[in-house]
């Protein structure tokens, strides 16, 4: 991995929210930084692995990684972890009580919502957290704004002794623009002050420190009226003022150049004071907020009237193009909206597994079983679930395949009986949080057969490593857990843990049918990278006889993307049947040469191409 | 055009093609003439096939980075059926340029859904003007699919709000501090879709930016 040397001070670059915070982060002199990969968060572990001079990690799960960023703050160290929306429900269980114990070195939380979700399996408001934990919530809405507010949350963490919440979205991180930086501090541990009273949290340590953090909340509120986060954007027209925070501010200021607009960049404590001062001024309060009214909510319970959700979208991003008419409606009328052409109806193009995938084997020998019952999982493997394989029943949170499958062999009416049930994760995910769940299904004796994916990567966030690829998080050497031992210690009997090519199709379906049929835990280990990672070997591509093809579409089902339909034909057989008919040709310049169509083409119309193509264009170089 | 206003650039793709890489260049190219300029994309799940749009906005002042539909004053699309999809996102009057070349998804292989049959032609149809001209042909002709961002680059260059001149030296700039036995190529591929895209305007509409 390439090290760039840092920018220099006061030069301005040009940053995506990730990379400022990681700018950012590293400026604040903050020693220990911690995440488990996830969109749109991952960048800024990322960028932080180019600083040498912080500790960077890439944790097995957001627990973990909160965990760590807690101990060094102990130390007297700046902190700092990052995590998807759905990752701070991980670390909630450390956070609710890392609140009352408070912290040392400031340690700073930034949980990257995913408003729009482009890659989530949901779409959740962590500013809530900050309610439930009773901890300061900080919300930029571009990325200088992610790099101030960075270097502002370690002095705001530190002069009040909590964590602070940094809440970014998909429209923060994923976002460039220009951002000025800054110098370096180097911050030295304060050291480890030994407190029993303050660490270790029974009931008679913890009952005393609860007013303690209740003070620090009121302190909060306090310092949320006055604070310069917290600005006043005045306006000439009164007739409609808004209060706004994130990328919505912005939002709200291109859509009403006119408007007033109080911008909550400390969003949490709410400065309720300064709020009903402002709506005292305005026609109408508006309160843009995504995802969840809960700026709205608390504004209302304060006797403030104003809008919101009324008018307001309660999913997804609130754009110029989304506040103009409803902001309008308020006032009765229909919002000007810019002239253009009809949205065009154009088939949906669904993210697809890569060229020679070695999932695609997976599923497609899973496509061809009949009675089985697939929990899936988190990752490249919910892909699965889609065509043509239509091979995964499930999947609801990471880790979830294997106790959702437990549950599923457990409840099973007769109606199932007779099915099998099968989990699919991949190795982070199993890492994550799919271990305890396999513990789970052999304790209680569980009759599940689980298929461990492991293509040594977090795939679906750009290929990440963990403490299966051999590799820590700057590609220096690292420990590589042997899953099979791994497995093996959980309680899955030895004879029952198989390792499998994935592009041996016939070996493949044969041990799923052999451990599926036997009623005790049993795991099927793939053991193939991720083509996308490692030092991928392509083979020889091929092509199709076009002469020998007979249009079975046997290799289509495969479900590599190399693979096209060229021609489609009706054809009745004798009985009167109709079968339709798929002529194909392999996309050359694509094909790797995985071998995985070949073996399904009945008439073997598959060979290998005669000279190899330079060009391999899925694939990272 | 006027330097206080902003400029909207939409490209699209799939994700591979080098929309994220293109918009990033063009980016460059804006910021080094001082503008403020915001860029952003889904990413997420799009590298594995999926739809890729990116925004570019510049000006002397940017707020929100997303452009709204029918603001767009630039429409980039590095595939034909998704220049289509993003059709709507044109302000009147604006122009399209467009790869006929066509990626053709799994859904549609299985035979799940239609690939348009005339993506050029029903934009025309909506009253769209686009410069329709296939830049992965030419970037195969020069030996490598991947130049087919330098070539949608080159297309760019003459509508824009700064000279050509600006994106070019952008785009040799990131190849010769990279990949410096590139930069020929590149220099090759950005000419060639500059060209292309000017006989396109010459055959189609006479309208332009």
């Amino acid at each position: 991995m390439g090290a760039p040397l840092p920018a220099p001070a006061a030069s301005r670059l040009f940053l995506s929210g990730n990379e400022a915070v990681a700018r950012a982060v590293w400026e604040a002199g903050c020693k220990v930084a911690a995440a488990y990969p996830g969109t749109p968060s991952t960048e800024i572990l990322e960028e932080l692995a180019h600083y040498p001079d912080v500790y960077a990690e890439w944790s097995v799960n957001e627990k973990v990684s909160l965990e760590v960023a807690l101990g060094a703050s102990m130390m007297g160290a700046r902190a700092f972890c990052a995590m998807k929306h759905v990752g701070l429900n991980v670390a909630s269980d450390a956070l609710m009580t890392m609140t009352v114990t408070g912290t040392a070195g400031g340690l700073v939380i930034a949980v990257a919502d995913d408003v729009g979700m482009s890659s989530s399996q949901n779409e959740q408001d962590s500013r809530f957290w900050g309610r439930f934990a009773h901890l300061p919530v900080l919300e930029p809405a571009d990325a200088q704004e992610a790099y101030a507010m960075t270097r502002v949350a370690f002095e705001l963490a530190e002069r009040h002794r909590c964590p602070v919440i940094l809440r970014l979205t998909t429209r923060i991180c994923h976002v460039k623009g220009r951002v000025e930086v800054g110098e370096r501090v180097a911050v030295e541990p304060a050291g480890f002050t030994k407190d029993p009273r303050r660490w270790v949290m029974v009931p008679g340590n913890a009952k005393p420190r609860l007013p303690l953090m209740f003070e620090r909340e009121a302190a909060l509120a306090a310092e949320a009226e006055t604070s310069e986060l917290n600005p006043l954007f005045d306006g000439s027209d009164l007739s409609v003022g808004f209060v706004a925070s994130g990328p919505a501010f912005m939002h709200v200021r291109e859509a009403f150049p006119d408007a007033p607009v109080l911008k909550l960049g400390l969003s949490c404590p709410l400065p309720v004071h300064k709020i009903r001062a402002f709506a005292a001024r305005v026609q109408h309060l508006v309160v843009v907020e995504e995802t969840e009214p809960l700026v709205e909510s608390e504004l209302k319970a304060a006797g403030i009237a104003c809008h919101g959700k009324d008018i307001l979208p309660r999913l997804g991003e609130l754009a110029p193009d989304v506040l103009r008419p409803a902001v309008a409606r308020l006032f009765g009328g229909a919002a000007p909206a810019p002239a253009h052409v009809p949205a065009q109806q154009v088939f949906p193009r669904p993210p697809t597994m890569c060229v020679a995938c070695p999932h695609l084997g997976v599923y497609y020998t899973l496509s061809q079983m009949r009675n089985l019952i697939i929990s899936g999982d988190i990752g490249c493997y919910t892909l699965g679930a889609g065509h043509p394989w239509n091979a995964l029943d499930t999947c609801i949170s990471m880790g979830a395949s294997m106790g959702m499958a437990l549950g599923m062999d457990k409840g099973r009416g007769a109606a199932d009986a007779n099915k099998k049930v099968v989990a699919v994760i991949g190795d982070s995910t199993f890492l994550h949080m799919g271990m305890q769940g396999l513990l789970d299904i052999t304790y209680n004796r569980g009759n599940v057969t689980v298929l461990l994916l492991d293509n040594r990567a977090v795939g679906m966030t750009g290929g990440q490593d963990n403490p299966a690829t051999g590799r820590g998080i700057r590609g220096e050497p690292a420990p590589r857990v042997d899953f099979a031992m791994l497995c093996e210690a959980l309680g899955v009997a030895r004879e029952r843990i198989r390792v499998v090519d994935p592009y041996q199709l016939p070996v493949l379906f044969k041990a799923l049918r052999e451990e599926t049929k036997i009623e005790e835990p049993s795991v099927i280990i793939t053991n193939r990278p991720c083509v996308l990672i490692d030092h991928y070997q392509p083979a020889k591509p091929y092509r199709v006889l076009e002469e020998r093809c007979t249009g079975c579409g046997n290799c289509v089902d495969v479900g590599c993307p190399a693979i096209h339909v060229i021609r489609r034909e009706t054809e009745v057989k004798p009985s009167g049947k109709e079968v339709a008919l798929s002529f194909v040709r392999i996309e050359t310049a694509a094909c790797t040469g995985c071998g995985l169509c070949v073996q399904p083409c009945a008439p073997e119309a598959i060979v290998c191409a005669e000279a190899p193509q330079p060009v391999q264009f899925l694939r990272k170089q | 055009m006027a330097r206080h206003k902003t400029t909207n650039i939409l490209v699209c793709g799939i994700g591979g093609q080098g929309v994220m890489t293109a918009t990033e260049i063009l980016a460059e190219a804006a910021l080094s003439l001082g503008f403020d300029v915001k860029k952003t994309e889904v990413a997420g799940m799009s590298q594995r096939g999926g739809v890729v749009t990116s925004h570019l906005r510049f000006g002397e002042r940017v707020l929100s980075p997303q452009i709204v539909p029918g603001e767009a004053d630039l429409l980039v699309g590095f595939e034909a059926a998704e220049t289509l999809r993003w059709a709507h996102m044109l302000r009147p009057g604006a122009v399209a340029l467009m790869n006929v070349g066509r990626l053709v998804p799994p859904v549609v292989n299985i035979g799940l859904f239609d690939y348009p049959d005339d993506p050029v032609a029903e934009m025309r149809a909506l009253g769209l003007t686009v410069h329709a001209f296939d830049a992965s042909a030419l970037a195969l002709k020069l030996g490598d699919i991947r130049l087919g961002n330098t070539v949608m680059l080159g297309a760019m260059a003459d509508r824009l709000p700064f000279p050509a001149e600006v994106l070019r030296q952008a785009v040799l700039a990131r190849f010769a501090s990279r990949k410096p036995q590139w930069v020929a190529v590149n220099r090759e591929a950005f000419e060639l879709g500059r060209r292309a895209v000017a006989e396109a305007a010459l055959a189609g509409s006479t309208a332009s930016w």
